[in-house]
Formats: C-alpha cells, sequence, structure tokens
C-alpha cells in the first residue's frame, strides 16, 4: 500500500518542481525584474548595483534553489505594481477565494450527482428532458453572462442580494471568514451559483453518459436476470459503478472552479486571488502572476493526490494489483 | 405437463427501413431431466429465443405474438409474474464470464443478495448456502474465496460462479447461452459435464444455445435446428444427428470436421440439397502466369531455434508492439519458451493449443509484429531478426503473409476493397501500369470466389466469410510464399468455414504455398495439417505427423485435449 | 444528380438522424446564417462602425428603434460612441468567429498530430506527451490562455501588442485546447493499433507514416469532431471570457465579449441594450453549436443502439 501512495507523492512533488521552475522562469527571463525595480530612467550603476543586489548574477541553478527555498518559506517576492509582500497579499485574499470554490464546488457536484444520476437512470422522462435543456444553457452561456445577469435580475430589478463584495467578515486571525455574518452568507449567494453553474451542467451530464452505459453492461443484464428488483440495480449496482469517474472530475472540478472563480470574482468584485490575478495579467505584475501560478499548481497537485488515494479505497482492482506485485 | 412450452413464438425489431423478423412461430417443449440444444448459425435466432422466455429482449425488438408457458404460467406479457419468476424459477447462464459479474462487488455478496431476494433467508443461512452452492460448482476452498472479487477467479472459474449464481435459488429451468464459447477444451468439458450432473441431481430441464455441433452431440438429448428465426428441424439429438432430414441440419451436420478421419475437402451442400464438388482451379490458372511456374524444391522454408517471448513491464513500453493484448499484464508472462520447429516448403504445418499456448505470439513474432527476446528464426536461410532483434523486412519482402482471425477488423473500415488489395500491389510493383493494375486486382478477387462489383464497395456491406476471403486476396497480392493463418475460421460459421478451409486448400494446391496453420480446433487441424506441433504454455510438448498424432498421441497434454473435444462422432 | 446525392446522404445513418431532428436543422441554419453574415458583413451590416466617418457622437446612447427615443435608422440602438448596434455585432462576431476557428484548427492540428503519433509509436516519446497532456490537463483553459496571454504580453514590445493581439490569442486558446484531441487520438490510436487491419498493413510493409495518417486517422475523426464542434463553441466562449475582461482583443476590432464589456459599466443606468444584444448573439451562437454537437456526438456514437 505504501508504495502506492509513495509513488504517487514523488510525482506530486516533480511536477511542483517543473511548475516552480517555469514560475522561475517567467521572473527571470521575461521582462526586466530590475528595471520594475528601480524605474526606467535609473542610472547604470544604479541598475547594477540592483542586479547584484538581488542576486541575478548568479548562475541559473543557484538563482532556482533559491527561488526554490524562497518558495518553500513563502516567500514570493514584492509585487511590482503594489509594493507590497506577495505573500501578504495572497494571504489576505485567500479566504475569499477559497470559501467560495467551497461552496460552489458542493452545489456543484451535490445537485449535479443527484440530476445526473436521475436523468441516466430515467432517460426519457419529461422532467429529465427538462434539465438536460437547462444544462445545455448551463454550458453554452459564459460565466460572465451569468453573472451579470443575475446581478440584473436580483440586485437591480429586485434588489434582494448585493451586486458586489463580501458582506460583512469576521477575522478569525489567519483566516477571514463570510460564514458567520448574515450579510456574508447573501454575498456569497450570486458569485457561487454563478461559479458552479458551468461545473454543475458538466457534473450532470457525464453521470447521466456513465449510468447509461453501465445501464447497458452485461453485468447489469445478468443481474436483471437473477430477478434483483430494479431500485436495487439502479441505485446499489449500477450508482457504485458510476460514481468512480465522478471522483476524479471532483479532482478537475476544483481546479476548474478555482480558474473560472477569476471571471466571478471580477463580475462581482469579490476580493479573492482571482481579482488579484487578473489585475497582475494587466499590469504584468510577475511576482504575482508567478506566485498564483504555484499557489494554484500547488492545490491541483494535492488535490489530484487526495482523488488517487480515495480512488485506492474504492475500487478494489486497483488495491489487489497493488498487493500482488 | 411439461416444464417449459413454447408456442408460436414470434418476435420483431423494427428499425428505421424495415421489420426485420428474428423468430417466426417458434415451437417446442422441455421436460425435466432433459437437456435441450438449440443449434444454428449466426442471425438464426437462438439467443433471441432464449432472451425472449424471460422477457430481457434488447430494444427495439418485441414479441409480437405467441406464447411461454412455464409449469403452465403463461410469461408472455406478464411483467409482473416474470420478475419474480427470473432467478427464482429460471436461471441464466451468459457466454462471457468475464463481463457477466460486477466488478466492485464481492462474489459473497452477490451470491447473499440472489439468495434473499428470492428465498427467506437471514445473513448467515445464506452466507451458508453459498458456500455449500460453491462447493457444488467445483470451487475448493469456497469458505476463503467467497470472499474474493471476479477479476482474481479465472474464466473457468468464474463460469462456474455464474452457474452457482444461477442455480442459488433452486430455480427449475437453466438456459445456457453459448456458456463455453469462450472457455478452453479442458475447461468446457469440465462445464458441460457440471451441467450435465446439475441437470441429474436436481431434475433440472436445461436449454443449452451454441453453434458447435460436438457440444451438442456429447451434451443434449433433444436439439432444433434453426435458421432465420425458423426451426427447421427438431428431435432426438441421436436421430438427427446420424440422419438429418432438412438441408440446413445436413448442411450443418455434413461441414463439421471430422475428428476420426482425414478427408481430402470439407463437404458442402448447395441450398437446393447437393453437395458441392467444384474448386478453383480454373481461376488460379490466370495467377500463376503473372507470378511464374514455382518449383517445388522440399527445401527448408523456416526454422525456429530456441525462441523465446517474455512479456513484462518494459516490453509492454517498448515502441510497436502490434496486436499484444497483454497490455494489462503487469506480471511477467513467460509466452512463448523455448520453441523449435521446422516448415518444409509445400507443407502445412499446424500449432495447435489453447489460450495461453503462445502460438499466436509465435505467428506474431514470425510475421514481425513483437520482437523475440531470444532465439533464432530463420526464413530461406536468411535471419529474419538482426542483432538488434530488429525485424529485417527486406529479407522476407513480402513473402511472408498472414491472414487473421477476426474478419471484422482486420479490414479498414474506411478503404474500399479495390483499394485494400490494389494497396499492396503497388507497393512491390511500384511501376506497375494501371491496366496492370486492374487486371492483377481482378485476377485476385476472382481466385477468391467473389464477383468484380464487390470491389467497389466497402468491408461493412459483406458478411465475415466474404471478408475473410477479401482477406485472402490481400495476402496474395504480394506474392507470398508463406501464408500465415492465425485461427483463420474461428470466428466463422461451420458451413462458411467449410467453404474458407477448401478454399485455403485450393489455393495452397495451386500456386505451391505454403501454410502455418494455427487453431486450438483440432477436428480443424486434422483436416488441414500434415505436421503438427501442440503447445501448452507456451512450450512444445510433442510434434508429429498429423495422423500419427491423433492415432498416437504420446504426450499426455495432446492425450488429454483428444479426449476431451466435443466429438459430433460419438453420438453417432 | 443532386437529388440521388441527398438521397444517399439520408439513407446513411447519420444523415438520417440529422434530417429528423429539428433541433439539428434549426440550430445549423442558425449557425449558417451567422456565418454569412459575418463573412459579408460589409453588405449585411447597413454601417461600418469602425469607419470614424459614419460615426456621430450625437447618436450616442440611442435605444432601439422600437422603444421611446429610438431612431429606425439604428435598429437595435447605438452605444456609448455612436455606433449601430447591428453593425458592431455583425462585425463582433466575425472577430469572435475567426478567433474561434483559427484556435481550434491550430489545437487540432497540434493535438492529433502529437496524440497519434505518441499512441502509435509508444516508448518514452509517448509517456513524455502524455505527462504533458496530463498536466496540461489539469490547468482549465482559461487560466492557461491567461497565462500565455500574459507572457505574451510581457515579450513584446508595447508598440506591437494591437497588432500581435489575434495572433496571441489564437495562439493562447489553441495551446490550452490541444491536450484534449491528443488524448483521443491517442487512446482511439490505441484502440485502432490493436486491429488487425493495422498488423496487415504492417506485414506489407507500409511505412509507419502511412499507417498513421492514410490507415489510422481517417478511421478516427468521429470522435474529433465532437470534440472539435464543442471545443469550437468553449473557444468562443473563451475569447469572449478573456476580451471581457480586458485581456483579449484589442478595443478597436471588439470582438462580442469586448462589446459586452462596454455595456456593462452603462447597464445600471439603464442603457440596457448595450450589453443585452451581443450578450444574447453570444448565447445563440454557443448554444447552436453546442446543440449541433450533441446532436453529432449521438448520432456518431456506435454504442447508443438505433431506437
Amino acid at each position: 500500500m505504501f508504495s502506492y501512495f509513495v509513488k504517487r507523492l514523488l510525482q506530486a512533488i516533480l511536477v511542483m518542481i517543473v511548475v516552480a521552475f517555469v514560475s522561475f522562469s517567467l521572473f527571470n527571463f521575461v521582462g526586466d525584474p530590475v528595471i520594475s525595480l528601480t524605474g526606467e530612467d535609473s542610472s547604470i550603476e544604479r541598475q547594477a548595483e540592483v542586479r547584484e543586489a538581488i542576486g541575478l548574477n548568479d548562475p541559473v541553478y543557484i538563482q532556482f534553489s533559491r527561488f526554490l527555498g524562497n518558495v518553500i518559506q513563502g516567500d514570493f517576492g514584492i509585487s511590482y505594481q503594489l509594493k507590497r509582500e506577495v505573500s501578504d497579499l495572497i494571504a489576505e485574499r485567500m479566504p475569499a477565494t477559497l470559501e467560495l470554490v467551497f461552496v460552489s464546488a458542493l452545489l456543484a457536484i451535490i445537485v449535479g450527482v443527484i440530476l445526473g444520476v436521475y436523468t441516466g437512470i430515467h432517460r426519457d422522462s419529461f422532467i429529465s428532458n427538462i434539465i438536460l435543456v437547462i444544462s445545455l444553457a448551463g454550458v453554452s452561456l459564459p460565466t460572465f453572462i451569468i453573472g451579470i445577469m443575475l446581478i440584473y435580475l436580483f440586485s437591480v430589478i429586485l434588489g434582494v442580494l448585493p451586486s458586489f463584495g463580501r458582506g460583512e467578515v469576521i477575522d478569525l486571525g489567519l483566516w477571514s471568514t463570510g460564514f458567520l455574518t448574515v450579510s456574508g452568507l447573501k454575498a456569497l449567494i450570486l458569485p457561487s451559483v454563478t461559479l458552479s453553474l458551468f461545473q454543475m451542467t458538466y457534473v450532470i451530464r457525464l453521470v447521466r453518459a456513465e449510468m447509461m452505459e453501465i445501464l447497458q453492461t452485461d453485468y447489469i443484464k445478468f443481474a436483471k436476470a437473477r430477478g434483483i428488483k430494479k431500485n436495487t440495480i439502479n441505485y446499489k449496482h449500477a450508482l457504485k459503478n458510476g460514481l468512480i469517474p465522478v471522483i476524479t472530475i471532483t479532482g478537475i472540478n476544483i481546479g476548474t472552479l478555482i480558474a473560472f472563480s477569476i471571471i466571478t470574482e471580477t463580475v462581482f468584485q469579490w476580493p479573492g486571488m482571482g481579482l488579484l490575478f487578473i489585475n497582475a495579467v494587466y499590469f504584468v505584475d510577475i511576482p504575482i502572476m508567478s506566485a498564483y501560478m504555484i499557489m494554484v499548481a500547488f492545490i491541483f497537485v494535492m488535490i489530484n493526490f487526495i482523488v488517487d488515494i480515495t480512488y485506492y479505497f474504492i475500487d478494489p482492482r486497483i488495491r489487489i494489483k497493488d498487493e500482488m506485485s | 405437463m411439461s416444464l417449459l412450452k413454447v408456442d408460436n413464438l414470434n418476435i420483431s425489431y423494427p428499425t428505421r427501413k424495415e421489420t426485420i423478423v428474428a423468430s417466426k412461430d417458434v415451437e417446442f417443449t422441455l421436460e425435466r431431466g432433459e437437456i435441450l440444444g438449440i443449434v444454428g448459425e449466426s442471425g438464426s435466432g437462438k439467443s433471441t429465443i432464449a432472451n425472449a422466455i424471460i422477457n430481457l429482449i434488447d430494444p427495439p425488438g418485441e414479441i409480437t405474438d405467441g406464447s411461454i408457458k412455464i409449469d403452465k404460467i403463461e410469461l408472455r406479457d406478464n411483467e409482473e409474474v416474470i420478475q419474480k419468476i427470473r432467478g427464482k424459477k429460471i436461471g441464466f447462464v451468459f457466454q462471457d464470464p468475464q463481463t457477466s459479474l460486477n466488478p466492485l462487488f464481492k462474489i459473497k455478496d452477490q451470491l447473499i443478495e440472489t439468495i434473499q431476494t428470492h428465498l427467506d433467508l437471514d445473513y448467515q443461512d445464506a452466507l451458508k448456502k453459498s458456500i455449500r452452492l460453491l462447493e457444488e460448482v467445483g470451487i475448493d476452498d469456497a469458505e476463503k474465496r467467497i470472499e474474493d472479487y471476479p477479476h482474481q477467479f479465472s474464466g473457468g472459474m468464474r463460469q462456474r460462479v455464474v452457474i452457482a449464481l444461477a442455480i442459488s435459488c433452486e430455480p427449475d429451468l437453466i438456459i445456457a447461452d453459448e456458456p463455453t464459447t469462450a472457455l478452453d477444451v479442458s475447461i468446457q468439458y469440465q462445464i458441460l459435464e457440471l451441467l450435465k450432473d446439475l441437470t441429474k441431481k436436481r431434475n433440472l430441464g436445461v436449454i443449452i444455445i451454441t453453434h458447435d455441433m460436438g457440444v451438442i452431440a456429447e451434451t443434449t438429448n433433444k436439439v432444433i435446428v434453426m435458421r432465420y428465426g425458423v426451426i427447421v428441424e427438431q428431435g432426438d439429438t441421436k436421430e438427427l444427428l446420424t440422419n438429418p432430414k432438412s438441408t440446413e441440419a445436413r448442411s450443418l451436420v455434413i461441414s463439421v470436421p471430422p475428428t476420426n478421419k482425414k478427408i481430402d475437402r470439407f463437404k458442402l451442400i448447395s441450398p437446393d440439397g447437393k453437395e458441392i464438388t467444384s474448386d478453383s482451379k480454373n481461376l488460379t490458372k490466370k495467377i500463376i502466369k503473372t507470378w511464374g511456374v514455382r518449383e517445388n524444391k522440399n527445401q527448408k522454408l523456416l526454422d525456429l531455434i530456441d525462441v523465446t517471448k517474455i512479456f513484462d513491464e518494459k516490453s509492454m513500453a517498448s515502441s510497436f508492439s502490434f496486436g499484444s493484448k497483454k497490455e494489462t499484464a503487469d506480471k511477467v508472462v513467460k509466452a512463448v519458451n523455448n520453441v523449435s520447429f521446422e516448415l518444409f516448403e509445400g507443407e502445412t504445418l499446424g500449432l495447435v493449443g489453447e489460450s495461453g499456448s503462445g502460438k499466436s505470439t509465435i505467428a506474431k513474432i514470425i510475421t514481425g509484429l513483437v520482437r523475440p527476446s531470444d532465439g533464432e528464426i530463420f526464413y530461406n536461410s536468411l535471419s529474419l531478426y538482426n542483432s538488434k532483434r530488429k525485424y529485417q523486412i527486406d529479407k522476407s519482402r513480402g513473402q511472408i503473409q498472414m491472414i487473421f482471425q477476426d474478419p471484422y477488423s482486420s479490414l479498414n473500415p474506411r478503404f474500399k476493397v479495390r483499394d485494400i488489395i490494389s494497396e499492396p500491389i503497388k507497393l512491390f510493383q511500384k511501376n506497375i501500369s494501371k491496366a496492370e493494375l486492374i487486371q492483377n486486382t481482378h485476377d485476385l478477387i476472382d481466385i477468391v470466389g467473389m464477383t468484380r462489383q464487390s470491389l467497389d464497395r466497402y468491408p461493412h456491406e459483406f458478411s465475415g466469410g466474404q471478408r475473410q476471403r477479401i482477406s485472402i486476396a490481400r495476402a496474395l497480392a504480394t506474392r507470398p510464399r508463406l501464408l500465415v493463418c492465425d485461427e483463420p475460421t474461428s470466428a466463422l460459421d461451420v458451413s462458411i468455414q467449410a467453404q474458407i478451409l477448401n478454399l485455403l486448400k485450393d489455393i495452397q494446391d495451386e500456386l505451391h504455398l505454403t501454410m502455418l496453420f494455427i487453431s486450438h480446433d483440432l477436428p480443424v487441424i486434422r483436416q488441414m495439417c500434415n505436421r503438427i506441433v501442440v503447445l501448452k504454455n507456451g512450450s512444445v510438448c510433442e510434434t508429429k505427423e498429423a495422423e500419427e498424432l491423433f492415432n498416437n498421441p504420446e504426450h499426455p497434454y495432446t492425450q488429454e485435449l483428444i479426449r476431451l473435444m466435443p466429438k459430433i462422432e460419438s453420438i453417432v | 444528380m443532386l437529388l440521388k446525392t441527398f438521397d444517399k446522404i439520408y439513407d446513411t445513418d447519420v444523415g438520417y438522424s440529422f434530417f429528423n431532428s429539428k433541433i439539428a436543422i434549426i440550430s445549423s441554419t442558425i449557425l449558417f446564417i451567422i456565418f454569412l453574415c459575418s463573412i459579408f458583413a460589409g453588405i449585411v451590416a447597413p454601417y461600418n462602425p469602425f469607419d470614424p466617418a459614419s460615426v456621430s457622437l450625437m447618436d450616442a446612447f440611442t435605444p432601439p428603434s422600437w422603444s421611446e427615443g429610438g431612431n429606425p435608422s439604428f435598429v437595435l440602438g447605438t452605444d456609448q460612441q455612436g455606433r449601430d448596434m447591428f453593425s458592431t455585432m455583425i462585425y463582433g462576431s466575425r472577430i469572435s468567429l475567426i478567433v474561434g476557428f483559427a484556435s481550434i484548427l491550430f489545437a487540432m492540428v497540434l493535438g492529433v498530430f502529437l496524440g497519434v503519433t505518441s499512441g502509435y509509436i509508444g516508448g518514452r516519446y509517448e509517456i513524455v506527451v502524455m505527462r504533458l497532456t496530463d498536466v496540461q490537463l489539469t490547468i482549465p483553459s482559461i487560466l492557461m490562455a491567461l497565462l500565455v496571454n500574459g507572457i505574451a504580453k510581457s515579450v513584446i514590445s508595447q508598440s506591437m501588442h494591437s497588432e500581435m493581439a489575434i495572433y496571441v490569442l489564437i495562439f493562447a486558446i489553441g495551446i490550452s485546447e490541444w491536450p484534449q484531441f491528443a488524448r483521443v487520438s491517442r487512446a482511439s490510436t490505441l484502440v485502432e493499433k490493436n486491429k488487425e487491419y493495422v498488423s496487415a498493413s504492417r506485414i506489407i510493409g507500409l511505412s509507419n507514416i502511412l499507417i498513421m495518417f492514410k490507415h489510422i486517422l481517417p478511421n478516427i475523426l468521429r470522435p474529433l469532431l465532437v470534440i472539435a464542434t464543442i471545443g469550437l463553441a468553449l473557444a468562443i466562449i473563451t475569447e469572449s471570457t478573456l476580451s471581457f475582461l480586458g485581456v483579449g482583443v484589442p478595443p478597436t476590432t471588439p470582438s462580442l465579449g469586448t462589446l459586452i464589456r462596454f455595456g456593462n459599466s452603462f447597464l445600471f443606468s439603464g442603457e440596457w441594450w448595450i450589453t443585452f444584444f451581443p450578450a444574447i448573439f453570444l448565447i445563440v451562437l454557443a448554444l447552436s453549436i453546442n446543440l449541433l454537437g450533441d446532436w453529432m456526438r449521438d448520432a456518431l456514437n456506435p454504442k447508443l443502439k438505433m431506437r
């Protein structure tokens, strides 16, 4: 069992190092960090000073290991544009994004799986068709349009929900949460619905396709031939087999949500990492861009690792293959 | 009172173009203690009948007329009753044990669930019963093995588990749809004996659906012969096989390769009942002209010395391992173990063995699709693999060709037949003129007995037997001297098999071809080959002249194979 | 002659499915109209909104012709600079479509080539390509496109930004989409590789390139077509999202996304039409492509049984 985990862990570390390297290259080879720090009109001597000070004259591998060391300690440098420590900026904004993503993920997966299973089992019912039409809309509507429409409907016309910001936030030391206040929760509704819609429809379609395929397999037919009741077949046999791919997509799901949060945060002016990132791209603020890349890669890799472990405990074929070797 | 009474059964599949009649006016009965065989070629509707009895026909098929009564209870159109009867009164066994069991549930859970669905037993009693069932079907160490998952059982063992599931609720009728087709001969024998045993012990009625006449002869009391959805003949097995009356039944019986003697050609019956005796001698005359006469020098054409092939993780990842379905092997598999044999010009050498014997792998090594791990292979005294184990295709230059098993994947579905056949011609004769190319292509399609119109059609428009003919034409396009036939007729109906094998024999005679014939089917091997190599688990058991082998097998494995193969003569 | 070909197409499974699916017919008709309009924008649009001479600030913020204050010569109203909404939408859709098609084409060529070769050749090459695909697949396309865009912007000098923007965008979106083509074509290639017609070609002695691209490729096109169609919708949505965020096409050649961004600032002050119409247009475009892709997936799927 341990060899399986160790292998996965090593792969994860490898990916992180690769991402770190790409990020490092961004720093060094794109644009000129010296000019960004000292300004375009600085003197040549000043530039040389700065260049020496931040270690740009050392060989590449030394610079890279220094970079790695910094990153592990949480030091991502200083934002070109905002002139503050990047790690502070990220720490400030991370809770906002993570809370938003968490709620959206829950919504997308729970609602998605339920509807997906239903439409997979009751293929041609009227309700299924309606769900499918709505899900199609979810895939065709860009997230920002959904956001705008929801704002228009609920904020401008109905005036019941806020159109921007996080509402009141309670500071718990390292983490500031919006879960504990009414206004915080209210502010969470529109952005999380917007963010989850795209993923939800994707989950519905995937689960539906899986269920339909499983229901046509031989072992389901054999179960029918043995007289096993229909509901048992649908919700015990088929479902167990059908949920396996859902676990994989949950991993990818959270990743995509983090990415799409960029859009949602922009539309709702939600003070999270996404908004920070988009501004960084606009102003070509390399430290923030590369820090964002590493943070996000880290979250992806961790999630994939957890997914792999979960797979191990759910699919007996993997467990036994591992035990046999 | 009969256990099962089927009257006037009509089943049809409405498709958008037409309504296909899957079965028409089918009538038969079955008593307890009887084993009924339903036999017919593909498309005869035998599986459909079986599925109809428990109402599991794939949509859009439906029963349009007739009645199905079990112990006087009407089953047709009675979904409620059928739900209760499935598993409880009727047990079903499907063909492929690999896909019949849910891979995520332990055997224990699948058994107990079935038992508790129909019988009023608590968990402990159901568990005890399950263990007893596994013992009854011949699984050793049942108490331990019941905790295993399906993929931990071998094919034969899995089928036993499936049978255990089928009889778990004490049914009166068992329907087995091709229960042994996917299994090796020795396993097949055991499973059929198990079914016969259970029939006697539990006084069951059993229906076995198969295309194998040997199985019918050895297992069944009564038999029904079907063709295109209609029963053409039915009756006592011994009677029908000795004295078939209908043309179809006669055709079936007569096309089966005899197991006890050697014949020159496979017998065939034309649709109007007369025996076919013509052959393709005339057609090969043209080809011989373009190829040039070949002398038969009786020299050694192929020489394999100590050839070994090991499949492991590394060789999986290596490039160009084609057609090797061993991609899922996660331990070391010695597919071929120090195999040596010789092949002389003009002869037909047979490679016979069950699954895992290595015969297919050897074929792939000879044709360059798989690299050997060790050993030498000489063709015409030239080594086929260089020191780096790379296949030297220029040494054989199209002289080695292969005919494959699966007619449905051996032709590129996007190419017209004409292009499939002419491509190799163009490759070997780069400057051939358009007229000559067309002429060659025509000659080849003629020799395999197909019309010239077929050239402009696509493979999916043809039946399995016709596709094999096209494959043969393609193989002949490079003017080969050695033809490797890898189970060329295993996927075909028995009468089509007879046609194709006759064709191969004729072509070999006229064009002086040497053949390496691979099969698991002993009677076919006996009829086709001069000498035979018997393989087991990658090693050679014995190599002998064909008649010697069958009359005087020395190796115990060969003896067992010959003893266990289903023989249609057993009943006659 | 034409009737005969029509008959032949109708007879095939796919053709039959198409002509009997109202959705397929409607969505492809809509798409066809949109394509024609954007190609012949010059003729279809009543004005050229990018010609400064034809635009006047005096006409700014005109509401649609049917509401109060509307002007019949500006059917759907005008934006904040006085440009006719209808015309800007037509020209905008042209940009959206060009970027969408080009990026998917790029992604497909790159992805299919890598996928087929890695599936066929195997070995270390395959492992490397697959790792690359896996890693990139965990990165959502938006993020990928943003990153590539951002990096490109910092590499290209300020003055060239506007000119290169479209190419950078096409490249960015294409790079973010190639992995799915690679993955599907590799999977299909692996299946085909084990089929006996490939073995037969090997035995005959055909070169590997011929086998890959003359024999295998035609057999794996079906699922690729489905992905390409759905990918096209995704590419268009990605482009409009990037433009909405301000990092897509330059404002001088606005796409539908840019137009929506412009209009967003005026949504609350009551000039709803500046956002509304481009949004509807975008939705209809994406929806039609997705519907067509959906129909295609079902029609080309050999596993789904005919009902």
